[in-house]
């Protein structure tokens, strides 16, 4: 069953279920940030509209940087601006930004410690048609080995929306990845949310868990249809939201690992170097637990719908259902 | 301002005793960048000792001016100049590379706050001193106060500079002011072998710069470029200076050798002689 205790939207489970782009989210909450904080500055290379900076633009033209195609420039431009006590938001694509520039964001953003934000839009596999050359599988792992940043994945457009104000008021560097396709409402404006917080959002009815899913980003409401339908099977799982990819809820991990003893981690992403091998090192040091990995298999993408990329690449409801039964029978 | 003789005397005494400190930091540290720092140590006289609005015992002074330094492994410039200007004592450039010490192989502003930024990788400072700027016009500071970059000539291999330099033309950025090393040499020898940068008046005008030629060494029109570069007011200018890499050293001097090495005992000895008697024209007084 949902959480009754965080809130979540209780049409989830609806054929007609709501679906919104989590990066409509970010754009939502940046025109919230900027109405609340005229520090916040907005700066985009070329992709105001998709990347839904385009709210801010319009209602804040004074406070918004055009910078073209130059995404070294974006984010050096960003620690410049933040030097002076600016609070900078700049986007473009993940494959882009953090893709093209990661020594600038290194070197001029996280080692000088400067809190710009780092929106990559378009992560993942969903990106679709455009292709492998669009689809970012690599950026959880570019930016969570550097000092002093954030890295965060929200499941949906309302915690977007959530982490983008409270990323304003964290003083640091962050990075916040977003998807691009529409993707069910999971949360409300009620579900608490805090960065380096993990929460259940799916439980048995009654007693413990025999398989922890630690999802993180767009294909949440996946893992949910297939904890729904394990249930079904006889199966009991917990659904853990994982939005805060760095810092880490190790407490949390620790104590679904604890009770369930098998966990499968979900992301759009590469298993090398991602959310799941986040997990990995935290258990191994904690609490060794056998974990199957559901993301892309060191491969690249290529053109074709979402849904059949998302199956393609082994990240679809089926296959989550089958490595919750892979790690059930590894347990010890 | 008109520069007399004798200001001018006393800006040369202080670049000669920031030569030295070069010398001797680099002699201790056993590694770093000698070429660079030497041909700049006149341009950084100049602003740690006249130009810059600044007060190096309240180095986080808000209204002060910035300087934003992009190409970092010159960084013994800018400490034995900072040292001398007051940041901190002069003895403290001894440590220069060394375990813990506030003053990193190339500048990290966890370790001395009151730089404006770090650097090394190169490219980036000039979209740094672009987003500075941008921000100071958002506020409405763009009259008080200029933000300053000094930048290698090198360091226009890099993409990122001319992104900054589109950027800066486009928005017409007027307290921008950047200070290009012209000393022609590059790691891999003479930068119009390794990566031809000429015409590089033409390429900056073209990016709706104001473009001011000045000899880096000379004191008088340097201070004048810089007032020229104050009053433009429609466009960010470049002061491209012409400096000799290695200058005051005569030995060191023009010599792209001399870009990524430090002096060793004997080449330090010689170099520390030659600046004490300024050139053998008088009488050391210390060794």
């Amino acid at each position: 069953m949902l959480n009754p205790n965080l809130k979540l939207n209780p049409k989830i489970f609806n054929e007609d279920v709501e679906q919104v782009p989590i990066r409509k989210g970010f754009g939502q909450g940046l025109l919230l940030a900027g109405e609340q904080d005229s520090n916040v500055v907005a700066l985009c290379a070329d992709l105001t509209e998709s990347t839904q900076m385009i709210f801010f633009k319009e209602k804040f033209p004074e406070r918004f940087i055009e910078i073209g195609v130059a995404e070294q420039n974006l984010v050096t431009i960003a620690s410049g601006m933040a030097a002076m006590g600016k609070i900078p938001f700049c986007s473009s694509y993940a494959m882009f930004s953090p893709g093209r520039n990661w020594e600038q964001i290194r070197t001029t953003i996280a080692y000088n410690d400067r809190p710009v934000k780092i929106v990559g839009s378009h992560a993942g596999i969903s990106v679709g048609p455009d292709g492998g050359t669009h689809q970012a599988l690599e950026d959880i792992a570019l930016m969570r080995v550097m000092p002093n940043m954030d890295v965060l994945s929200p499941c949906d457009a309302i915690e977007a929306k959530k982490m983008t104000l409270l990323l304003t008021n964290t003083g640091k560097p962050a990075y916040i990845r977003l998807v691009r396709e529409k993707t069910p409402i999971i949360t409300t404006e009620e579900t608490p949310m805090q960065i380096g917080k993990a929460e259940i959002y799916w439980m048995p009815d009654v007693g413990l868990a025999q398989v922890g899913i630690i999802v993180t980003g767009g294909l949440f409401y996946r893992a949910l249809l297939a904890a729904k339908e394990l249930e079904v099977e006889g199966i009991k799982t917990k659904v853990m939201n994982l939005s805060s990819i760095k810092p880490i809820d190790v407490e949390a991990i620790v104590t679904l690992a604890k009770e369930t003893k098998a966990l499968v981690t979900v992301e759009e992403h590469q298993v090398a170097g991602g959310m799941g091998s986040v997990i990995a090192e935290v258990l191994v040091k904690n609490y060794p637990t056998p974990i199957e990995f559901i993301g892309v298999q060191d491969k690249f993408g290529q053109s074709g719908t979402p849904d059949e990329l998302v199956e393609h690449y082994g990240m679809g409801k089926e296959s989550i259902k089958e490595a919750v039964r892979k790690v059930l029978a590894r347990k010890i | 301002m008109f520069l007399s003789d004798a200001k001018i005397k006393d800006l040369e005494i202080k670049a000669n005793d920031i030569r030295e400190s070069i010398i001797e930091m680099l002699l201790e540290a056993g590694s770093g960048h000698t070429a660079g720092p030497l041909g700049m140590a006149d341009i950084f006289t100049l602003f740690y000792f006249l130009i810059l609005k600044h007060d190096p015992k309240n180095p986080l002074w808000d209204e002060r001016d910035r300087l934003v330094l992009s190409n970092g492994h010159i960084c013994p410039v800018l400490y034995a100049t900072m040292a001398h200007a007051g940041y901190f004592p002069i003895e403290e450039l001894k440590t220069l590379r060394k375990f813990s010490t506030r003053l990193q192989g190339h500048p990290h502003r966890e370790y001395m706050p009151w730089l404006e930024n770090s650097s090394g990788p190169l490219g980036a400072g000039l979209s740094q001193a672009v987003g500075m700027a941008l921000a100071d016009r958002i506020d409405k500071k763009d009259k008080d106060r200029f933000i300053y970059c000094f930048m290698s000539d090198g360091e226009h291999d890099e993409g990122n500079s001319w992104e900054a330099i589109m950027l800066a033309g486009k928005n017409k950025l007027r307290n921008l002011i950047a200070v290009v090393d012209r000393n022609n040499i590059q790691i891999d020898g003479f930068t119009e072998n390794t990566m031809p940068l000429e015409p590089l008046v033409d390429k900056w005008r073209a990016f709706n710069w104001h473009v001011i030629e000045v000899s880096g060494h000379d004191f008088r029109a340097i201070n004048e470029a810089i007032e020229e570069a104050q009053a433009i007011y429609e466009k960010p200018t470049v002061i491209i200076a012409h400096t000799i890499p290695g200058k005051g050293v005569h030995e060191f001097e023009r010599d792209y050798k001399w870009h990524g090495k430090p002096p060793n005992p004997e080449e330090a000895k010689m170099a520390l002689n030659e600046l004490r008697t300024l050139g053998g024209k008088i009488k050391s007084e210390h060794q």
